[in-house]
């Protein structure tokens, strides 16, 4: 019966979360372009561009202007027709939300990877690896060291470190990027030991080993920015949800019992905390996927941040739709597992069916 | 905030505030930004630090490029100053002008000596004559002298024709006299120099063999002389000159790459990131509350709508959004705020604001104004609003840095307003010219570190509040 209801339960809320990223896909499409006013900013540079090669072309010299007129009209509705701009936008975003909805992520408009590609999924397979290297490594970083130090600090909490983390937590408030500046000031540009930015030197080294520590030397700046932007507040928002749970009345009992503290510790606190660390993880570490706009241009790592930027400025929506689709789905999807995992862990939940 | 209990009235809340380190330090911050703001608003009205700032090369013409500020000379870099000597002003310091009338013509001959004394360890960074000129048809010619200190020679720089009556003379790029001063150069050293001193450098160095390069080139310091040689024809003709020497500071802020004074940025920065943060912040927290309320009172079928909705903006990805909003339609700043606002609306603070709104609904107080027939609208915003009020209010204040800094990230992508001077746009000139490869570090940290100060002033505030409103947090 229990189990029953858990799968209802699930199906229900699959369902429910579906058609939430319907929804989000087909907003992201109609921003994307514009409303569909981005048809007219196309149609106008085809048009421009069109009508400059045949005027440019020593072929059509002897034609009157009326009749380079009408060549360019001519060439200019094929071409429409052949890109598909005569069906009404309305239309059309039905047809984009149903290929992103299928993955289908099509050719972009302009850009291209490095490799040569025009497919949206080689362009974005391209970037991603850059992108989880620097992000996903600072985010789990972090991670880690926000759950030691704030074990640390509830466990002495009230000593003068507590105190010094509590006082400094406010300067999180300063975004990565922000501390990035400071950073490239500080160690490329005064003390010159580190890169500005980048990915690699140029040229970069061949052999594997030298490339990678290469790679590490440019990964250090972005790297201690996103972490020292997150490290007080991070500790201190781990160490205050540690002593939640650790004044809670069956802990008491425990210490009362006299359970061994790395007991009480371990099965009395982390356990019952685990859920909501294990969520924060899984949604920081999807967020940090989408790479960081900012950061990746403040240190022009070529990573998704940058492809989206790229993106923007050129109005190539098939390569905003893409990553916004796969974000979705990833996001959509990590909601459901973590709906699942709770339900078997968490046996309030599974009460709830019982 | 007054609800929450007998001491948290404005005046004890302040009395309380004063008891952390954190609020002494925020509050403080934040007085030394509104009185910034005042003065900016007051020195400067908004039409005329737009004109200032969009104004091109012309209203900073005497200004130099790229200088630093004026207080960096305490920190013992004896940079120059900008010197200006003006031969038609009368009577002016270092200016002698001798008029001779050639006889039985209306020709003149002038000789206006300019002399100045520079005393600086680093070389002026560009040199340039304005003429006031008054001639009928043929235009006056002249003749330009340079003179070290020290030395009795004089240089030849150039010979030259006014092509206007208030013609410019760059001449730190003028090529006649870089290849006059090479010259002059090869003749001192014997070979090529090294590197070839650009016109400032070797106007002002020293003549001995530190001239080989720009590296080892060292400032002659003393009095120096430029001589303008001037024929001039027709009646009542006549020329003045004003020469300049850039120096390397400038003001209290310095000077960008277009000769801008960096002060009229910094100072108007604070009032915009005041205001666009606080609107933002305050805006959005109110919206939210408003919507939790009405989510968390009504339940059913609004708050499952109200819900969706929230869910349906954690999917969409906030910043490319706001973006390609941005980048398509190029808002000014008080048009992109309501973008933002319209963006963040269902964000996360509705879930919250929902659960405490939640417990809230079953106090007895609620249950008895229901009971005596209190309208939904009344209990939601007379009720429940002012008692969820002064727990959020710590949060509101903590959240202004996060939009004053989305305008300065918007502003680094080049995306900010396009004409008010904003904190973000000067570090994103600074990044597109390089400041920080050519060592202009001035020029990225004056706006980094007045966000820096905005940033801390609430935040500190917010989390001294917290901790009072909040007491809860006190215990842990």
């Amino acid at each position: 019966m229990a189990v029953k209801g858990f799968i209802k339960f699930i199906i229900k809320r699959a369902i429910s979360i579906y058609i939430i990223v319907i929804i989000a896909a087909y907003l992201t499409v109609v921003i994307a372009n514009m409303g569909g006013y981005l048809d007219t900013i196309i149609k106008g540079e085809l048009y421009v561009s069109i009508s400059m090669e045949i005027r440019n072309n020593p072929l059509y010299d002897g034609y009157s202007p009326e009749e380079i007129d009408k060549l360019v009209e001519e060439r200019f509705q094929l071409e429409v027709k052949r890109l598909g701009y005569d069906t009404p936008f309305v239309i059309r975003s039905v047809v984009y939300l149903k290929n992103a909805l299928t993955l289908d992520l099509g050719r972009a408009q302009f850009l291209s990877s490095d490799s040569g590609s025009r497919y949206v999924r080689n362009i974005i397979l391209e970037r991603l690896p850059q992108t989880v290297m620097l992000f996903t490594t600072a985010t789990l970083i972090n991670f880690v060291i926000n759950i030691g130090i704030g074990l640390y600090l509830s466990r002495h909490y009230g000593s003068k470190l507590d105190k010094l983390f509590i006082a400094l937590s406010p300067t999180s408030v300063i975004p990565g990027w922000f501390y990035g500046i400071f950073l490239i000031i500080i160690f490329a540009s005064y003390l010159h030991i580190l890169p500005y930015g980048g990915i690699l030197s140029v040229p970069a080294p061949t052999e594997p080993i030298p490339r990678f520590l290469d790679m590490l030397r440019h990964m250090v700046l972005p790297l201690s920015s996103w972490i020292i932007s997150n490290f007080f507040l991070g500790c201190y928002q781990n160490r205050t949800f540690f002593l939640i749970f650790s004044t809670e009345d069956y802990v008491e009992a425990a210490r009362a019992k006299g359970v061994p503290p790395r007991q009480i510790e371990r099965n009395y606190i982390l356990r019952p905390a685990l859920p909501p660390i294990i969520t924060m993880l899984a949604l920081t570490l999807i967020n940090s996927w989408g790479g960081a706009i900012i950061t990746e241009s403040v240190f022009n790592w070529k990573g998704l941040g940058l492809l989206t930027r790229s993106a923007i400025s050129i109005f190539d929506s098939p390569v905003l739709i893409g990553i916004t689709i796969i974000y979705a789905y990833l996001l959509a999807l990590t909601v459901l597992i973590l709906d699942i995992l709770y339900g078997i862990i968490d046996p309030r939940i599974k009460a709830k069916f019982d | 905030m007054g609800s929450s209990g007998g001491d948290y009235g404005l005046r004890g809340t302040l009395r309380e505030l004063f008891s952390y380190k954190s609020g002494i330090f925020g509050l403080v911050f934040l007085l030394l930004l509104i009185f910034i703001s005042i003065y900016a608003v007051v020195a400067i009205p908004y039409s005329e630090a737009i004109a200032l700032w969009r104004g091109q090369e012309g209203v900073y013409l005497e200004n130099p490029r790229n200088a630093q500020p004026s207080w960096i000379t305490y920190f013992g870099n004896n940079l120059p100053k900008t010197i200006k000597i003006d031969s038609s002003v009368e009577n002016a310091e270092g200016i002698t002008k001798i008029v001779t009338q050639v006889p039985g013509s209306d020709i003149k001959l002038m000789k206006i000596k300019y002399s100045f004394e520079y005393n600086y360890d680093a070389f002026p960074s560009e040199l340039n004559i304005f003429f006031s000129a008054e001639f009928n048809e043929s235009a006056p010619l002249l003749k330009i002298y340079w003179k070290k200190p020290g030395n009795t020679t004089q240089i030849k720089l150039l010979d030259y024709i006014l092509k206007s009556k208030n013609d410019k003379l760059y001449l730190s790029r003028n090529l006649k006299v870089s290849e006059e001063l090479l010259q002059h150069t090869i003749d001192v050293l014997g070979t090529q120099p090294a590197i070839i001193l650009p016109v400032e450098m070797s106007l002002f160095a020293a003549e001995d063999e530190t001239m080989n390069s720009t590296t080892t080139a060292e400032p002659l310091k003393g009095i120096y002389e430029m001589t303008l040689e001037g024929t001039v024809f027709g009646e009542g003709s006549g020329v003045d000159g004003r020469l300049i020497v850039y120096g390397k500071i400038h003001g209290l802020a310095g000077t960008d790459h277009l000769r801008r004074d960096l002060t009229v940025a910094i100072l108007w920065g604070t009032p915009i990131a005041l205001a666009f943060g606080l609107t933002a912040s305050l805006t959005i927290s109110l919206l939210q509350l408003v919507l939790a309320t009405v989510s968390g009172y009504y339940g059913g079928r609004v708050d499952s709508i109200i819900q969706r909705f929230t869910e349906i903006y954690m999917i969409l990805p906030f910043l490319p959004i706001l973006i390609m909003i941005a980048a398509f339609y190029k808002f000014n700043i008080w048009i992109l705020l309501i973008v933002i606002i319209i963006l963040s609306v269902f964000g996360g603070g509705v879930k919250s604001s929902r659960a405490l709104v939640m417990q809230i609904k079953e106090y007895p107080y609620i249950e008895a104004a229901k009971a005596y027939g209190a309208s939904s609208k009344r209990i939601i915003f007379l009720y429940i609003i002012p008692k969820i009020l002064p727990p959020i209010v710590p949060g509101l204040i903590g959240s202004v840095p996060g939009y004053v800094f989305l305008e300065a990230a918007l502003a680094f992508l080049g995306l900010g307003d396009p004409k008010l001077p904003t904190w973000g746009k000067v570090i994103n000139d600074s990044f597109a010219e390089g400041a920080l490869y050519k060592g202009l570090h001035y020029w990225v940290l004056e706006p980094a570190l007045m966000l820096v100060l905005t940033a801390f002033a609430f935040s500190f505030l917010g989390f001294a509040l917290d901790k009072i409103v909040n007491p809860k947090l006190k215990e842990v």
